[in-house]
């Protein structure tokens, strides 16, 4: 496809692409860019100022002096605001959540794709209308049920609810559906179980579509803030996001301290999308294809 | 009488394995429990997850149901007159409904435009253009908080960037982003645009690729000007996606939270003002634990959000046709 656009193209093209008005264009590009990325790289610059600097009338783009004050803070296990163990609560519950979302979507997934049974239909459509439920609705019962399990204040309140997402199975569904079903044909006939074959045939071809599925569910909890906002309730059992949260509020204007915890925060995600890159965007593209 | 076609979606797939299964002379040897074996795990998260919150939400916005007392009387609608008839806290619900209007209407436009902007630009060829793409989209991959917190800082009145470099290139350099009318919409409305623009930006994209080459070949061989090529054969190709980013961004919009309680403030300065529904909400159900009320004022808001989304759905759906 993508051949056959380059030859497509008339032959001056190249050449006329290095005209004045194409440099000028590039050039307020690359300058729109660099206003874009600035935020970002504002974050990290003032994690590395002394808190004084943060606050000076003339703020600057190298600190001086450059120190790691703010994350010598942040990083002091003694503190009210333990962002380490934050930083761990939010790892264990976003591999948790993410392996979670992975077996139980996949493996309805393959029911959905491959077989047939009585309430099949009704299913599929009960989770699929789930979709459409604005999220709003669960949050005051799911907070009970929670409860009920004595589940407040501990990770299973934000590994667990949000893996009962209708995305994951839709997701994998449709990516099942599109497989050649011939390898499972002749394994069935060779007599082997449903099991073997999900495990053994369906899965390895489907990594592709597992790697999206779990970069975006990883994203997804390690940044979720409404709901461990309110689930996590007392000092070391918070994720960072309602960390930050409670760094900005009793920090107030130490900001080297609470950008620190931005950057440190952004880290794993940044270098996830640059690992990912493809996946992440092709989850997103494709999951706005779908509607 | 089910073993015979377990295994089978297609119509296709299923004729052959019964060919296969009377070739054969036999059913597979499938369990008849096995299909439900699989879908178990996941529809014990949906079930109690999922499909109990959706029916208790409604029987619990029809009790007096405040979490901190032992008894939660039945009151049927009265959670929903009370809404309507303006008693107790409905004033201040209205006016975080009204708070999350505003947010939507100022920030769809913008959410809707600037990543279509960037999409065109970026589905050019030209040397970098990966590198540039990633960098739109990088700000997404970011939690609200850590946006917020950023911005926080960003737009403080006093100490922010913003306002130093707004007063350098001789413009106010007071304006209250965080405090005051009609900044703090712009403040908030900025940096949504800045975190999620990158997002839509892909699924518009996405919708470039989509369009075929033939039709911008045909229009240059009509004669047909760049700008005539994006308004002729580009719009009308990606109106069923826009249609998409549109119902997309406004159910984001309209569910916006993490922004203002980050910037403006769990009150939503100034005065309340920029407290959306969803702020109001929590505050109710989960910060004074009046949780009837809050179930009714959820029911009320996704049922309105719901109504924009199959509006929008529908719309779709006729454009694909």
């Amino acid at each position: 496809m993508t051949e056959a656009t380059v030859a497509s193209r008339p032959p001056g093209r190249a050449t006329a692409s290095r005209r004045p008005l194409w440099w000028l264009a590039y050039a307020a590009l690359v300058v729109f860019t660099a206003f874009y990325v600035a935020p970002f790289v504002w974050m990290i610059v003032t994690s590395f100022k002394t808190n004084g600097a943060t606050t000076a009338a003339t703020p600057t783009w190298i600190p001086q002096p450059f120190v790691t004050e703010g994350y010598s803070e942040i990083a002091n296990p003694a503190l009210d605001q333990p962002v380490l163990k934050w930083f761990l609560n939010s790892a264990i519950s976003a591999v948790g959540h993410t392996l979670t979302v992975l077996v139980t979507a996949s493996m309805a997934a393959y029911a959905l794709a491959r077989m047939e049974f009585t309430g099949k239909r009704l299913m599929f459509g009960l989770i699929i209308a789930t979709l459409f439920i604005p999220p709003i609705i669960f949050l005051i019962p799911n907070y009970l049920i929670v409860d009920t399990f004595g589940w407040i204040d501990t990770l299973m309140a934000v590994i667990v609810p949000t893996a009962a997402t209708a995305f994951g199975v839709f997701f994998m569904r449709q990516f099942f559906v599109s497989l050649p079903i011939e390898l499972e044909e002749a394994a069935l006939l060779d007599g082997a179980n449903h099991w073997a074959i999900f495990t053994r045939i369906v899965l390895p071809l489907s990594k592709p579509a597992l790697a999206t599925l779990a970069v975006l569910s990883f994203l997804n909890n390690w940044n979720d803030f409404l709901w461990p906002l309110f689930v996590l309730v007392s000092g070391p059992n918070l994720t960072l996001p309602p960390g930050l949260s409670q760094l900005q509020s009793s920090y107030g204007t130490d900001y080297a301290v609470i950008m620190a915890g931005g950057v440190l925060a952004s880290i794993p995600v940044l270098i996830i999308f640059t690992v990912a890159q493809r996946y992440v965007i092709e989850g997103v593209a494709r999951s706005g294809l779908k509607g | 009488m089910a073993t015979q076609e377990t295994t089978r979606v297609t119509a296709s797939g299923v004729a052959r394995s019964r060919a296969r299964a009377a070739t054969r002379g036999g059913p597979q040897k499938q369990g008849t429990f096995t299909p439900y074996l699989f879908m178990l795990p996941y529809m014990i998260l949906f079930g109690i997850f999922v499909a109990a919150p959706t029916i208790s939400a409604f029987w619990i916005s029809l009790h007096n149901w405040d979490y901190l007392l032992p008894g939660k009387p039945f009151t049927g609608l009265d959670n929903y007159i009370d809404l309507f008839s303006g008693s107790g806290s409905a004033g201040l619900f209205w006016k975080s409904m009204w708070a999350t209007a505003q947010f939507t209407i100022y920030s769809v436009p913008p959410l809707v435009i600037f990543p279509l902007l960037v999409a065109v630009v970026l589905h050019q060829k030209f040397p970098g253009r990966n590198f540039f793409r990633a960098v739109y989209f990088a700000p997404y991959v970011l939690g609200v908080a850590v946006v917020g917190i950023l911005w926080r800082y960003l737009l403080d009145p006093t100490v922010g960037v913003i306002n130093y470099y707004l007063g350098l290139i001789g413009l106010p350099s007071d304006i209250p982003w965080t405090n005051g009318l009609p900044w703090a919409w712009i403040g908030l409305v900025g940096m949504t645009v800045w975190w999620t623009a990158g997002f839509n930006a892909v699924i518009y994209l996405a919708g470039l690729q989509g369009i075929p080459r033939d039709l911008y070949e045909a229009a240059r061989v009509d004669g047909a000007s760049r700008w005539q090529q994006f308004r002729h054969v580009t719009l009308p190709g990606l109106r069923p996606v826009t249609l998409f980013v549109v119902t997309v961004t406004i159910l984001a919009s309209a569910n916006v939270f993490g922004q203002p309680y980050l910037v403006t403030g769990q009150s939503g300065a100034p005065g309340n003002a920029t407290r959306t529904a969803i702020m109001y909400i929590t505050g109710e159900g989960l910060g004074r634990f009046r949780m009837g009320s809050a179930s009714a004022m959820s029911i009320l808001l996704a049922s309105i959000l719901a109504i924009i989304g199959a509006f929008n759905f529908r719309l779709l759906g006729r454009r694909n046709d």
